[in-house]
């Protein structure tokens, strides 16, 4: 990192200053060393189960419910199958499910946020009146309508709860936009003779991603949790496709005797939010001084 | 203030329009045709007109949408297709249970995460701090409905010690309807066996609901209670020998009270909606279990009865506790 004019030493400082302070943080690590390894599962998922063939639907029933043992680590269900591969396929896919929702709600989000901050007027006031009527609507029970309106499918079900989380990206896009658009460099650009799409998508938008990404990571625990709940409750993913939710919920009806069917898939929703939720935390701790302690 | 509480009533008229125009459009923007859901597989193309034009979906949708509105201010909330009952008569019913158990919940919330974020702050950086912190980070990440499952696996499955599922024991006679909830229904009659028996039933399911909040109360409490111990004046109290309980009790219980309004605003919404999840899981019939036998089966007056209400409660309780700020705390102006 050679530096040519006072910026960049500075900001490289800042950089390494925040990699100490995050190595520094232990909550952040295991945070962290928890996506890591559910990235690792997700992407090598099928290849190192001990069972594959269970993941896209196969039965052994001369192996049901199974207890847990060195062969069948998470034990097997009522089909047979063996839980310790299901859990690790649902790793691929609670992770493309969550990445999908917080990204289709930034997008929307970051598009009308940006518009309403950008264009003020009574453009703001129709978009945010909207972003604020979303608010108070009750969330899940909006995914859950629109899911089942969809019909089955994971898309379907990432698309329905995108429709309810975008309000929050509105907000916070808005209230940047207006942060930047006043100053010096937007001004310039203006009077250079810039349209507004060039600002905006130029000078900008570049400006206020940290924070939309901050949230993005902040969120993704949330919304893994959201699409775990709709799988729970029945609307959106149908077996066979291995989502923890409603693994869960198959596995409720044969409680108490075969506790394994529930217990394993649910532990593996509660280590993924919680792995988000900390390594979101850590890097909004980074990059956002003022939330900091 | 009196000038300001009018103003804030004035400008919810807009806000319920708003909800309603919003709900409407959604569940008309959906795809989905919840008449020939309702009249089976076999239905003919005739007894399918005639459901229509008796639900009066044939007609234009800014006609549809003003019958509907006009009826919600009568007190008529639409009709189920499915089952043919009024949807202002089902909320009666299942409204209440839903709301006494959101309110188990935030009792639950507030009774343990305020004493737990105190001994955090008075204990800070050592094992208790820790432990506090560690179990709220926990409890955030905890999904609802695993946490509800483990309970009844571990408290009604093996130790047998509470009721499995339900609000009340279907061979016993419950107290007289006065509020819809069964705890405060049987207070009102002075049947103390019926308020046992509902409160057995209604811990499992509060105690699920309520870790998020109770977590956020906890780490609100912590970090107020350690702001307000570093103050000056605080500093000064102590170096004039007055106790650490003291200080305590004169200055943190006022943030005890506003962190509290501030989860309850948070989270009220979150509650209502996220019911669905805990009532499934121990078949509490409010109106998270309405809602999803609604939904599955597309029947959408019953959906869009639930999604306003939830709205209206969500709205008019932010605002009560807008106004509850300004008299906990009389820096917060009224403008």
């Amino acid at each position: 990192m050679t530096n040519h004019n006072g910026a960049h030493p500075s900001r490289w400082q800042n950089w390494q200053r925040s990699i100490y302070r995050f190595r520094q943080s232990g909550l952040s690590i295991a945070g962290l060393a928890i996506v890591l390894v559910l990235m690792l599962i997700a992407v090598a998922g099928s290849w190192i189960v001990p069972f594959p063939e269970h993941i896209s639907g196969g039965i052994n029933t001369a192996a049901r419910f199974k207890p847990p043992s060195s062969l069948y680590w998470f034990g097997t269900n009522e089909l047979g199958q063996d839980v310790f591969s299901l859990v690790m396929a649902g790793a691929r896919v609670s992770l493309i499910a969550g990445f999908g929702v917080v990204m289709i709600a930034a997008i929307i989000g970051g598009l009308i946020g940006a518009l309403a901050g950008y264009a003020g007027g009574w453009i703001d006031d129709v978009l945010m009146r909207l972003t604020d009527l979303m608010l108070t609507l009750p969330s899940l029970i909006l995914a859950m309508a629109i899911a089942a309106a969809l019909g089955a499918g994971l898309d379907n079900m990432v698309f329905a709860i995108s429709m309810s989380w975008w309000p929050g990206f509105a907000r916070l896009m808005r209230g940047e936009v207006i942060a930047k658009k006043e100053d010096l460099f937007v001004q310039a650009a203006r009077a250079l003779g810039a349209s507004d799409s060039r600002i905006l998508l130029r000078h900008v938008l570049p400006n206020v991603m940290s924070p939309i990404i901050i949230k993005m990571s902040l969120d993704m625990g949330f919304a893994i949790l959201a699409v775990a709940a709709l799988g729970f409750i029945g609307i959106g993913v149908k077996p066979p496709t291995p989502e923890w939710g409603s693994l869960l919920s198959l596995a409720r009806g044969y409680l108490p005797d075969y506790w394994w069917t529930a217990i394993f898939p649910g532990l593996a929703i509660f280590f993924a939010v919680l792995g988000f939720n900390l390594l979101g935390d850590g890097l909004r701790d980074l990059f956002d001084p003022k939330a900091r302690r | 203030m009196i000038r300001f509480i009018i103003r804030r009533l004035v400008l919810l008229v807009p806000v319920f329009i708003g909800l309603t125009l919003l709900v409407f459009t959604i569940s008309h923007i959906l795809p989905g045709d919840p008449v020939k859901l309702a009249a089976g597989p076999q239905a003919s193309a005739e007894e399918i007109a005639s459901l229509t034009r008796e639900f009066g979906m044939d007609r234009p949708l800014p006609q549809q949408y003003w019958h509907y509105a006009s009826g919600l201010l009568q007190g008529d909330w639409g009709q189920s297709v499915l089952t043919r009952r009024p949807v202002a008569a089902d909320l009666k019913i299942y409204l209440p249970a839903t709301l006494e158990l959101v309110f188990a919940a935030i009792i639950l919330a507030i009774v343990i995460g305020i004493p737990a974020g105190l001994l955090s702050a008075i204990t800070a950086n050592r094992w208790p701090d820790y432990l506090i912190r560690i179990l709220s980070l926990a409890s955030i990440a905890m999904p609802r409905f695993f946490l509800a499952l483990v309970l009844q696996l571990v408290f009604a499955m093996s130790l047998a010690w509470l009721p499995l599922n339900g609000r009340f024991p279907i061979i016993d006679l419950p107290p007289p309807t006065v509020t819809g909830m069964l705890t405060l229904d049987s207070l009102l009659a002075g049947d103390w066996l019926a308020f046992t028996t509902s409160c057995e039933h209604l811990l499992m399911p509060a105690l699920a609901m309520s870790l998020s909040p109770l977590a956020t109360i906890t780490r609100m409490m912590r970090a107020s209670t350690l702001d307000v111990l570093q103050q000056d004046f605080v500093l000064t109290e102590r170096a004039l020998g007055l106790s650490q309980s003291l200080i305590i009790l004169k200055y943190v219980l006022r943030n005890a009270f506003s962190s509290t309004l501030t989860v309850i605003g948070l989270y009220i919404g979150w509650l209502l909606s996220g019911s669905v999840l805990v009532e499934t899981v121990f078949d509490w019939p409010g109106i998270g279990l309405y809602a999803t036998k609604a939904i599955v089966t597309q029947d959408f007056m019953p959906v869009m009865g639930v999604t306003l209400s939830i709205g209206f409660i969500f709205v008019l309780v932010n605002l009560a506790i807008d106004l509850l700020y300004g008299v906990i705390n009389p820096k917060v102006r009224y403008q």
